[in-house]
């Protein structure tokens, strides 16, 4: 396949479901369990999820969208971070592979890689990446008419009365993460990894690496946990001990001598309920989180969801058990979706 | 290389700006001042009534003045004022997100540090649309920085530099001075008033880690690259930035000028600072490619 042949995929139906795909297995149990899009990245500073472990090689990119397009599933290539001034030349190579390997669209947010991949493969299809941080109509609008952007992925911010607002200003589609890890800050605007252990998330695709963590056992039987030697977070012998993301850490402040979550608490998203709201809000696009997590994770949480959408389109009511069950136990939010007050 | 002096991130209260503009003006060595709300549309209408004063004060000093855009836009206000800054043609604007860039229309422009102009590809793609000058990202390495330097000579497009103050780490559509203190940021009664230097966040071990700034998370040290200015300066950097602190920020800018101008080296330099700025860590970590907490002592950037 050359080059210039991006099919022009049809992404016209409605409650798309978009799931995360960490490896080529993780790929094929998405497809399995019901996916009508996955995205996945390269292994290296190409995109936002660059952990030990995950991602593809060109060869695996390649037979990867031969299995998902011969199930009817579409590919999009993450290629969301921010190329370092010298090393541009990776993220032009990555879009050329992405086009030999035959993705149906690039996730992009730098403005250089927009217009390379624009100018160069002009059949490809872009999607906004949430890492652009295209929070208002005027900014949607501007990588719409100057890199022909089909479709923006929105920050986890708005509530869906804005959505619904952005929706009637913007002439593409709109995507919306719908369940899994709960970002508090503006994505594409943090460098307090970058602070803390000399990896950057907009360079590098890291947050909060692993390789950086270190837990430690006190002799009363508190854990702290920490990040490249911080502690990000500690726990009482009978708590939980959480992976320690700066943003999910407690800390104190002069008047809060007791850790509080300066940020946010560790909390997972989950808008199931709000589904049927969101696509008559204009959503198109469904996202789950992920790409670091488990085969069985993706295939019970692709599961849940297709049976939800498929209700919706239905006619019918999403089962929400099913939705809720996947949080069972855990903290959930349904973040800036629902009211103004968690701002 | 010139001085700058970047927007104060800060809730500081009208009159406290108004003076410390007017101290700026009359004193220092700066050449660019950049004004404007760049964090919070909340705070804006504060200082709103003394801006042309104190763009006709800065001017009568000589200094060239720049008003920043919001870093982030979202509610209608915020879009509001971005468009109402991105349709002046005097003075000149800097532009600190996308929604700014599709209201300038191609007109002359800044690119401010929050829209993430990373690399050449983009300062070029920035540079045919109207860019005239752009303030790398705080987190960028050395090795980048010269290559956009080099960059922005070819295209004929000042490049800056932050040289000092808390590194701006994070935003957010939440607000964490109200969140600090049970209250949201539609109701926030202006807490974020009483941190003039942000609100310290501590690790549970006691060391001090970050600061809260009303929705932007910020570095606990001053970015401080007193000792790399000349390299710096050597890859073409045509700007370096000083943000404004709670410290004596004419005795900051005197310092800098004193460096840049070969006038002291690194060691006194790095001396009147910390007295300057007493009790306050510095870190210069993001420019060596480290963690940006760090401060590295780099005898390959000394000069």
């Amino acid at each position: 396949m050359t080059d210039t042949e991006m099919t022009d995929t049809d992404f016209s139906t409605a409650g798309e479901l978009v799931c995360p795909a960490g490896t080529p297995a993780a790929l094929r149990t998405a497809v399995d369990a019901g996916a009508d899009t996955v995205y996945c990245g390269f292994r290296d500073a190409t995109n936002a999820r660059n952990f030990p472990g995950l991602n593809f090689t060109p060869e695996e990119l390649q037979s990867s969208v031969a299995y998902a397009h011969a199930r009817g599933a579409r590919v999009l290539l993450a290629l969301n971070t921010y190329p370092p001034a010298g090393k541009v030349a990776l993220w032009r190579d990555a879009a050329a592979i992405g086009m030999r390997s035959g993705v149906d669209a690039f996730i992009v947010a730098d403005m250089g890689v927009a217009r390379h991949i624009a100018e160069t493969h002009p059949g490809a299809r872009l999607h906004l990446s949430v890492q652009a941080a295209a929070s208002s109509p005027e900014a949607i609008r501007y990588y719409c008419q100057n890199f022909g952007v089909r479709r923006v992925v929105l920050p986890r911010i708005l509530t869906i009365p804005e959505i619904r607002k952005i929706k009637s200003e913007i002439p593409c589609e709109i995507e919306t993460f719908v369940f899994g890890n709960h970002g508090l800050m503006v994505e594409g605007r943090c460098s307090l990894t970058n602070w803390l252990t000399g990896l950057s998330t907009n360079m590098d695709g890291v947050c909060s690496p692993a390789a950086d963590v270190t837990y430690e056992r006190a002799a009363d039987g508190s854990m702290r946990s920490r990040l490249a030697g911080f502690t990000i977070d500690s726990f009482a012998p009978d708590e939980n001990a959480g992976y320690p993301t700066i943003c999910k850490g407690r800390y104190t402040a002069p008047h809060r001598t007791e850790g509080f979550y300066a940020f946010e608490e560790p909390i997972s998203l989950n808008l199931g309920r709000m589904l049927p709201d969101l696509m008559a809000a204009g959503v198109h696009a469904f996202k789950i989180e992920g790409r670091q997590r488990s085969k069985s994770y993706v295939r019970s949480v692709v599961r849940a969801f297709r049976r939800a959408v498929d209700s919706i389109r239905a006619g019918g009511e999403p089962d929400l058990a099913d939705l809720v069950a996947l949080t069972e136990g855990q903290k959930e939010t349904q973040g800036a979706f629902q009211t103004k007050k968690w701002r | 290389m010139e001085l700058t002096l970047g927007p104060i991130a800060y809730h500081w209260p009208a009159e406290r700006k108004r003076d410390f503009y007017a101290a700026i003006a009359d004193e220092a060595p700066v050449g660019t001042v950049y004004l404007g709300e760049v964090i919070c549309s909340k705070r804006a209408p504060f200082f709103e009534r003394e801006l042309p004063a104190t763009i006709d004060r800065l001017r009568r000093a000589g200094k060239r003045v720049v008003l920043c855009t919001l870093a982030e836009v979202m509610l209608p206000r915020e879009r509001q004022a971005t468009a109402g800054l991105a349709a002046l043609d005097d003075p000149e604007i800097e532009i600190n997100n996308a929604a700014g860039l599709l209201a300038r229309e191609g007109r002359p422009h800044r690119i401010g540090p929050f829209l993430n102009a990373y690399n050449e590809a983009t300062m070029a793609w920035l540079a045919e649309q109207g860019a005239t000058h752009v303030c790398l990202p705080t987190e960028m390495p050395s090795e980048a920085i010269a290559i956009a330097a080099q960059a922005g000579r070819d295209l004929g497009v000042g490049v800056e530099v932050q040289v000092f103050g808390r590194a701006p780490l994070a935003v957010s559509a939440r607000c964490y001075h109200a969140r600090a203190h049970g209250r949201t940021k539609d109701n926030c009664q202006f807490i974020c008033e009483a941190d003039p230097d942000g609100m310290p966040l501590t690790t549970r071990d006691g060391q001090p880690i970050l600061r809260v700034n009303g929705i932007q998370t910020q570095s606990e040290s001053y970015v401080e690259l007193l000792q790399e200015l000349p390299a710096i300066a050597a890859m073409g950097v045509s700007h370096a930035r000083l943000l404004p602190q709670d410290v004596d920020m004419v005795a900051v800018c005197g310092v800098f000028a004193d460096r840049i101008a070969g006038r002291i080296e690194a060691a006194e330099a790095q001396g009147r600072l910390a007295e300057v700025c007493s009790g306050r860590g510095f870190s210069n970590g993001f420019f060596h490619g480290a963690a940006g907490y760090r401060r590295i002592q780099a005898a390959a950037a000394t000069g």
